[in-house]
């Protein structure tokens, strides 16, 4: 029972931390249909930031904080190149950030080298249900508990959500109420820069994180975000945790080798009903 | 004459060297309802698209209120105060009818992005402004009962009144629709001609492309006839259906003077 709940916890950790990088890609391709492949990258960019701000004497928070916004805008810079230019085809944007993914490993190599990096989280332990646990994972829950929260409400109930959300539903009849598709698409990246960021930022202190962890990212929060149909926020949560809490019992009861192979086996039974269920109820071609 | 709201002023636009539209020059006064007809492939609906933004205009100028409008993107357009409903049902879908009216108030507010992450009071205050004249517009064109349904699941009708108030949250100056009435039952038609006539009354200019001669020419204060891309007739409904290079155009005969 206490290997269970232990399990548990370092699951829901990391499938926070899917659920999170999951997000930004569904952010991204609700509003561009644009998959973004660089995802992962932003998290490992904010990390490595962090690692290096607190090595040079920052404070923790700002140090977290300001990784986070290095993030977002990493994740602008994508935009721009991927979809800056009006009338880029999502599938050739697809192609750019899966560019850009292989590019950002040579960017943090020249920066930061090839050796793992980490930094301490929030320190001491919390003990529950007779079990002992680092703190830092009561972070990394709540922060994705309040993220989520707040990115729907964002959808939901301003402004800027509604712009973000007609330029996916209808990107023709967006733009003659006014609303600026390649900019929202450019803000888009930002909220997706900034989502891997975080998620970079609280998954380094239970995680080293190297240059290449994107992948490992990308692959968990690919299969978050196919569980809601890459449109929907609340899935991929649900997709996340899902996916974090199955690798994590099965690398403490079974083989810890074997975590990227249960990520992949979700993403194909998931990807295998959705196609068999329906053809996705797609946009009306602009 | 006084400055016209809209100016279309010498615009041609030609698909693969066959011209759609050649040549137009259109005035709209302010407040006035203009119907542009024509026979099928006459160039309306390219029109429609040059106006609106979605075609590029290469040849002529496009002017609002004394603005050049011709050389600028469709959602700019739209925040200079030209207000569109298409033909198609381009509604928003996985949202209500009322979010639908409320994505059409982006034209008229800034949508600042600090203001919506940190909730400011004058977000707030705002939110519910635009919440407030969604639900306006929606009772204007009928659809006070369909506030909180899924907008895809309204009939045509329905989906294209909800496209005017859409367009209407938005405050345009100048209100343009291509085809309104087609596809439309009887009485959907007529409930269309009431709205017509109550934005008219508000003092809204609108511009309607329209195939269904009858429909438009009893609303029309001045109608323009388009045949093969060029204007060949303009007047009063009275005048231009007197007029025969027009019967010739709608019958395909010869011009009998």
């Amino acid at each position: 029972m206490r290997e269970f709940l232990q399990y548990l916890i370092t699951g829901v950790g990391s499938g926070c931390v899917f659920a999170l990088v999951g997000s930004g890609l569904v952010v991204v391709h609700r509003v561009t249909r644009v998959v973004n492949f660089a995802q992962g990258s932003f998290a490992v960019i904010a990390a490595m930031t962090a690692s290096t701000l607190l090595a040079s004497g920052l404070p923790h928070g700002l140090a977290e904080a300001s990784a986070v916004a290095v993030g977002a805008g990493a994740g602008l810079l994508v935009g721009l190149v991927a979809i800056g230019r009006p009338g880029t085809p999502p599938g050739a944007s697809l192609i750019i950030t899966l560019g850009l993914a292989v590019f950002a490993y040579a960017v943090e190599v020249l920066i930061w080298g090839d050796q793992p990096r980490s930094f301490a989280g929030v320190p001491g332990a919390v003990e529950f249900g007779g079990v002992r646990f680092q703190a830092h994972y009561l972070l990394i829950i709540g922060a994705t508990a309040v993220v989520f929260a707040g990115t729907a409400a964002l959808f939901a109930r301003t402004d800027i959500g509604r712009a973000l959300s007609a330029c996916a539903s209808n990107p023709y009849a967006a733009r003659v109420v006014g609303i600026d598709i390649v900019r929202m698409g450019l803000l888009s990246f930002g909220i997706g820069g900034a989502l891997g960021g975080l998620a970079g930022v609280l998954v380094t202190p239970i995680q080293l994180v190297t240059f290449d962890y994107d992948v490992t990212l990308i692959v968990g929060g690919f299969a978050a975000a196919v569980f809601g149909g890459l449109m929907r926020p609340l899935h991929t949560l649900v997709g996340g945790l899902l996916l974090g809490v199955a690798q994590s019992f099965v690398a403490g009861y079974g083989n810890a080798a074997y975590q990227m192979e249960v990520a992949l086996v979700l993403l194909l039974a998931v990807m295998m009903r959705q196609a068999a269920r329906a053809p996705a109820a797609e946009q009306e071609p602009a | 004459m006084t400055e016209p709201l809209l100016r279309v002023d010498g615009v041609s636009h030609a698909f693969g060297g066959v011209y759609a539209v050649r040549e137009v020059d259109i005035d709209v006064a302010y407040g006035e309802l203009r119907a542009v007809i024509g026979p099928n492939g006459a160039g309306k609906s390219t029109l429609f698209n040059l106006v609106g933004g979605q075609l590029a205009v290469r040849t002529g100028a496009i002017v609002l209120a004394g603005t050049r409008v011709d050389r600028l993107p469709a959602h700019r357009r739209a925040r200079l105060g030209i207000g569109v409903v298409f033909q198609g049902a381009r509604i928003f879908r996985g949202m209500t009818a009322l979010e639908n009216a409320m994505v059409g108030a982006h034209a008229v507010t800034g949508g600042g992005f600090a203001g919506a992450v940190f909730r400011l009071p004058v977000h707030r205050r705002e939110e519910r402004e635009i919440r407030q004249s969604a639900r306006e517009a929606l009772a204007r064109v009928g659809l006070a009962g369909w506030a909180d349904r899924p907008a895809e699941s309204l009939p045509l009708g329905q989906q294209r009144a909800l496209q005017v108030a859409r367009a209407l949250c938005g405050r345009p100056r100048l209100l343009l629709l291509d085809e309104p009435a087609a596809g439309l039952r009887a009485a959907e038609r007529d409930a269309l001609a009431r709205l017509f006539e109550e934005l008219k009354t508000s003092g809204l200019t609108m511009v309607v492309i329209e195939h269904d001669v009858a429909f438009v020419t009893r609303l029309a204060d001045r109608v323009t006839v388009l045949d093969l891309g060029r204007v060949i007739a303009e007047g009063t409904p009275a005048t231009v259906r007197a007029d025969p290079a027009v019967v010739a155009a709608y019958l395909g005969t010869g011009v009998h003077a």
